[in-house]
């Protein structure tokens, strides 16, 4: 009995709730991200390898706007808007000509762009990691820390723009054509739905999800040309495990698999509990290859 | 692929492989070991190009089965005295079909594009063990032993020089093209490639596809593997930065540029990509990979065939 | 034969089209006129290419050789979704609504066009609903759960969404049941009231010859009659040669 209530005391509560917080906040980042991937895959059939270097150069962008402007705000929507171009750009001259075409055409062809973009961004910018400053700071005590209010907000804006884009599916006229021409494309055409700008559109809207976690995400880590990475592999898991071209599935398995590693990382090395997710990966694949999240297993 | 004579195929071969014998005794040094290296890199390259191009797999997970192979052999130069290359060969073997084996299991039953991440996914897996498993495998940097001799332990030693290796390479690299070429050309091979043209028909007709598909990933580990004793026997250091993800990813880059499916193409794509970055990279520094990168998409777009193909084509007008 | 029927206005001109999917030759070298609120027959066994002229015409598929005019501009090579802003619907075989979108969203899919105000989409909708009092009980239900006859109506509602200039029908009645048979002629003799020209591709041979002003018979990928619909009759030798079994 004493040492069942030796181990009850001795597990450590309240950073327990820390790295809860961190976990929720950590998994908001990572379900925009991850959001953007599957709803390219989902709807385009298309696995964007340079999606993580969506993330960096959105982070980038706040930077460079940041500098010039003082604005973090601004720079947020700027990097948003300026990476979701070049989404566009990216998507007509790189993966229109590749439509219709085996999949194994547009891994390798976003394969290669992640390689360009990493460093275009490495040339352009240094090796240095840079910096985003918040945009206030502010905290909370929680226990014995002080845990900045910017994160919290984070967390919230991530939810926000997820479940505003989310209703935007739902009921924009834009929404019913993207749902038509994911579940049948060719008759979406004979109803004078412009497809191919359809596609162009959503990974647009992909990129600039990416992007504005890149911006804020940016002051919690350093930006710099590889920090893309990491975060898409994590994506990639996150959208596995969450079910390919589920976006519910998505934001759960990345706020579960993020909580894990959270609690993960009392115990072990932040380098180490990144296994926890190849853990789960693993897991799904064994046991439910649809995504552990989806309803029904096909 | 069978199209042209095979007397024409042979003495075209033949000549190719006097010259790469050749080549070590008038090449300088540093264009000696860059000759042994795009072998190296060309075998790897064959070994992804059975799963991409002859079973339809892109894989990603190369690295993981090279790394493997490396540190593998390191493991019997480090532990065993005196260092035996046969020893280290069949470490390196063990090692990376261990690897395949486990990446086999979970990545073969699921269809293309979950294919590629979850290989993609493994590497990773892998690479983050390695980097983290300080203690045994020298984390970040990584374990340097001493080059084994040639040697029949008994009968005869020759210490492994720059030339001999060349050589020792050559025929290791020789031999498995040939074995790759047999095994492609097998009833097995054409079973792979049914299964790269329709997976499901050929399932329909009574093959086993799983148990196929995972006798590939093994045979492509296995090669992988080897290059990757190659190249620590070559370079006498194993790193983890082998078992990056990225590498897997230049592979298969070398295998579209030079041409899937035909086991050559592969090699001259990666003798044209290392050229190519030897190259670039006096002008651009370290930034050779944006050209390269865009050269690289604008093959995939316009050039699926890989310069093979695109040769061929041409030959034929 | 009678003198040539082919009418004054045409609407859409099909000049000897050669569409192929990958190597299979499909048609042969197809010629049709189908005027400016006509009703034209498409008559033919399975498999001569109907259903593949319909598409050619919607631009889903593109013809090797030939032309495909609309109001005597060529448009051979546009996409689909430009040519149903111009004027061309299409109700395929099998219906193919979007099962997971409600019968309103279906709807939308053409109603939500550039330069439609909302009292005109408004007036569309009830034009609609009035014609298939059942799709306006049913707005907010998934088109999946619709039964057969049911989507067979939003399919032809949907295409009347666009305010098309011509419909293309691919076996309207195909499985539907009687009733609902004669729902199909009298929406056919709507439609052709209001001035809409309908190119009606069909297996059922006195709906065809009751519905159409003019009829053409195909044969492997050819057109190998052309009449007035009035001409002929459900047993004449023709249509026992061209549609027997």
């Amino acid at each position: 009995m004493d040492t069942v209530i030796e181990f009850f005391q001795a597990i450590p509560y309240d950073q327990i709730v820390i790295q809860t917080l961190n976990g929720i906040v950590t998994g908001m980042i990572l379900a925009l991200i991850a959001s953007g991937l599957t709803l390219i895959f989902g709807i385009m059939d298309v696995v964007n390898f340079a999606h993580g270097e969506l993330f960096m150069l959105g982070a980038y962008m706040g930077v460079v706007v940041l500098a010039t402007s003082g604005s973090f705000w601004l720079a947020l929507v700027i990097a948003v808007l300026v990476v979701a171009l070049l989404g566009a750009a990216i998507q007509i001259t790189t993966l229109r000509p590749l439509l219709g075409r085996d999949p194994l055409n547009t891994i390798l062809a976003t394969f290669g762009l992640s390689l360009v973009l990493q460093n275009y961004a490495l040339w352009q910018f240094g090796p240095v990691a840079r910096k985003i400053q918040e945009p206030f700071t502010g905290q909370f005590t929680l226990f014995y820390l002080q845990y900045p209010w910017y994160r919290l907000v984070i967390a919230g804006l991530s939810a926000a723009i997820i479940g505003g884009f989310w209703l935007f599916l739902k009921y924009g006229t834009f929404g019913i054509w993207i749902r038509a021409a994911t579940q049948d494309r060719v008759m979406a055409q004979a109803m004078g739905i412009p497809v191919p700008w359809v596609y162009t559109a959503v990974f647009a809207i992909g990129a600039g999800m990416a992007a504005a976690s890149g911006v804020l995400f940016g002051p919690l880590v350093g930006v710099n040309h590889a920090m893309g990475l990491d975060w898409v592999l994590k994506a990639f898991i996150v959208v596995v495990v969450g079910g390919m071209g589920n976006l519910g599935g998505s934001i759960l398995a990345a706020i579960f698999i993020s909580l894990l590693e959270a609690y993960a990382s009392l115990w072990v090395s932040p380098a180490q509990a990144v296994i926890v997710s190849f853990v789960a990966l693993i897991l799904t694949l064994l046991f439910r290859p649809t995504g552990l999240f989806v309803s029904t297993p096909r | 692929m069978r199209n042209r004579q095979p007397i024409f195929y042979w003495a075209g071969f033949s000549v190719i492989l006097i010259l790469l014998i050749v080549a070590p005794l008038v090449l300088p040094e540093f264009w000696r070991r860059f000759l042994t290296e795009i072998l190296i890199w060309g075998l790897l390259a064959m070994s992804s190009d059975l799963l991409i191009g002859y079973t339809g797999l892109v894989s990603f997970g190369h690295s993981a089965f090279f790394g493997l192979g490396m540190y593998g052999a390191a493991a019997a130069l480090l532990t065993t005295k005196p260092p035996s290359l046969w020893l280290a060969t069949v470490y390196g073997l063990v090692a990376a079909a261990g690897v395949a084996a486990f990446v086999a299991y979970f990545s073969t039953r699921l269809r293309d594009i979950y294919f590629a991440i979850t290989t993609l996914i493994f590497s990773q897996i892998f690479y983050v063990i390695i980097f983290t498993w300080t203690e045994v495998t020298g984390g970040e940097n990584g374990l340097t032993f001493s080059r084994p001799p040639f040697a029949v332990p008994g009968i005869f030693s020759f210490p492994m020089t720059s030339q001999t290796l060349h050589w020792f390479v050559l025929a290791v690299v020789t031999i498995s093209y040939l074995l790759l070429r047999r095994i492609t050309q097998s009833p097995f091979g054409m079973v792979l490639q049914s299964i790269r043209e329709n997976e499901a028909r050929t399932r329909a007709i009574g093959y086993p596809t799983e148990r196929y598909k995972i006798v590939a990933v093994m045979l492509s580990g296995l090669f992988a593997g080897l290059a990757g004793v190659l190249y620590a026997v070559q370079n006498r250091f194993a790193a983890p930065d082998f078992v990056f993800f990225l590498v897997s990813g230049e592979v298969v880059i070398y295998n579209v540029i030079g041409g899937i499916g035909t086991l050559v193409g592969p090699i001259l794509g990666a003798a044209f990509f290392l050229l190519l970055r030897e190259g670039l990279s006096r002008f651009f520094t370290e930034y050779y990979l944006i050209p390269v990168g865009l050269m690289f998409i604008a093959m995939v777009i316009f050039m699926p065939q890989g310069l093979l193909g695109f040769a061929r084509r041409w030959l034929n007008r | 034969m009678s003198p040539d029927p082919t009418p004054m206005e045409p609407l859409v001109t099909v000049e000897d089209v050669h569409t192929y999917y990958g190597k299979s030759h499909i048609l042969h070298g197809v010629s049709l006129i189908v005027g400016k609120g006509e009703v034209v027959g498409l008559l033919g066994r399975n498999g001569v290419g109907k259903s593949t002229t319909l598409k050619t015409i919607m631009g889903l598929v593109h013809p090797q050789q030939g032309k495909v005019l609309l109001e005597g501009q060529p448009v051979t090579s546009l996409p689909a979704h430009k040519l149903a802003r111009l004027g061309i619907a299409y109700v395929p075989e099998d219906r193919r609504i979007f099962r997971l979108l409600t019968v309103m969203e279906n709807l939308r899919t053409g109603l939500d066009r550039h330069g439609v105000t909302d009292a005109r989409k408004q007036e569309l909708l009830d034009k609609v609903f009035a014609y298939f009092p059942v799709l306006a009980e049913r707005r907010s239900q998934a088109g999946g759960t619709l039964s057969g006859g049911e989507q067979q109506m939003l399919a032809i509602a949907r295409a009347m969404m666009l305010e098309p200039k011509i419909i293309l029908l691919d076996e309207p009645t195909e499985g539907l049941m009687p009733r609902m048979v004669s729902q199909i002629r009298e929406i056919i003799d709507v439609l052709h009231r209001e001035g809409v020209a309908i190119l009606l591709v069909e297996q059922n041979v006195p709906l065809t010859l009751a519905a159409s002003q003019r009829v053409y018979i195909m044969e492997k990928g050819v057109v190998r009659h052309h009449c007035a619909a009035c001409e002929l009759n459900v047993n004449d030798a023709v249509i026992q040669q061209y549609l027997g079994v």
